[in-house]
């Protein structure tokens, strides 16, 4: 008997060793820090701007162009995109009235701004862009305040159905880091100091927009044809 | 009771491995450790879900129930009891199916595999071969 109680007792040792093991490898998985993390001071090459202007959406024809400096964390950018850009896409940009550019201005106080914009951009890489940049919008009481969003993130390119490899490889080299710099370097340039801002026909707008104020500023600078 | 306690541990490591599955699915712990990249591939691809829920979710649930009943088989009122035995014959029978169908989709449909997939098909398979062990224990009990 006393040796059965002997192994007994040894059964618990192990098992405890072994649970503690197992929670405190879930737990360091769990807690670790952010694998990738796009920086701010990226020295900018040459080839992070040549011909890149932000991400467009509409005809090239459009007598209109509409440029949004904008920051994925941004909660009037996260309403504008989810709430009011549906309407200013049906009303204004499938209509062939307005292009609209975005481009990334990720505010310092965002932690994940920049990791979102690169995110978004991975997936451009791949033809999702927009697909990403919608999840990522929908999605930002989810992520923003994760202790980790890069794990979110990449579940939305997950769903956006791509190549995760690509994606891997893409996010782990920041590869679009210095692009994503040279766009707000170039909001700087323009006078922009917070989100959302637009840029229309040279004049910037900041604050909070409804598509009916858009479409009224579109009407005033190209007349609908009657 | 070396039999109840191997089938303990084992249900203990198939738990971690299957909610290491399951916290990934979830996007909560980035990449997985698989060398290969098939592990990926499985996870991602529509048969990791089941009826429903997600495979893995199945696999924290099963070795959980393993584990329980285990760890009660281990307790002085029910050490000299054959049911728990049954019970866990029964549980990891269920699991080596349902082990085998994921294996097969992964062999023949998915054409990826996953070591950590593999992993949990030892480890299901150990589990039924050191119940099955004693349950021979108990029939040569009662047959002396």
């Amino acid at each position: 008997m006393a040796a059965t109680q002997a192994g007994v007792k040894r059964f618990y040792v192990i098992f405890a060793v072994l649970a503690l093991g197992g929670l405190g490898v879930l737990g360091y998985l769990l807690l670790k820090p952010s694998t990738v993390s796009i920086p701010a001071n990226v020295a900018i090459q040459v080839s992070d701007t040549s011909g890149f202007r932000g991400y467009v959406k509409g005809t090239p024809d459009a007598p209109v162009e509409i440029t949004e400096f904008a920051d994925y964390q941004c909660p009037f950018c996260q309403t504008f995109a989810t709430l009011q850009m549906p309407t200013i896409e049906e009303r204004l940009i499938e209509t062939g009235r307005v292009r609209w550019r975005y481009r990334d201005f990720p505010l310092q106080q965002h932690q994940f701004a920049r990791l979102a914009a690169h995110s978004a951009a991975c997936a451009d890489e791949q033809g999702k862009y927009w697909d990403q940049h919608q999840r990522i919008y929908e999605g930002q009481s989810e992520w923003a305040p994760a202790r980790d969003a890069g794990p979110i993130f990449r579940n939305y390119a997950r769903a956006a159905g791509l190549d995760m490899n690509r994606y891997d490889v893409c996010m782990k080299a920041g590869k679009y880091a210095g692009r994503i710099q040279a766009s707000y370097n170039e909001g700087v340039r323009l006078g922009v100091s917070s989100t959302p801002t637009l840029l229309v026909s040279g004049r910037l707008y900041r604050g909070r927009f409804d598509s009916d104020a858009i479409i009224k500023l579109v009407d005033s600078l190209a007349p609908r044809r009657k | 009771m070396i039999y109840r306690m191997s089938a303990a541990l084992l249900s203990l490591i198939g738990l971690f491995v299957s909610a290491y599955l399951y916290l990934y699915k979830m996007g909560r712990i980035g990449s997985l450790a698989c060398g290969s990249g098939g592990c990926e591939t499985v996870q991602l691809s529509q048969w990791s879900r089941f009826a429903g829920l997600e495979v893995a979710l199945i696999g924290v649930a099963g070795y959980a129930g393993l584990l329980l009943v285990s760890l009660a088989a281990l307790q002085p009122g029910l050490a000299a009891r054959r049911w728990p035995t049954r019970v866990l014959v029964v549980l990891a029978g269920l699991g080596v199916g349902f082990t085998i169908y994921l294996t097969y989709l992964e062999l023949f449909v998915i054409n990826a595999i996953c070591r950590w997939c593999v992993a949990s098909a030892v480890i299901i398979v150990s589990i039924l071969i050191v119940a099955l062990l004693d349950q021979r224990r108990f029939s040569r009990i009662e047959a002396s």
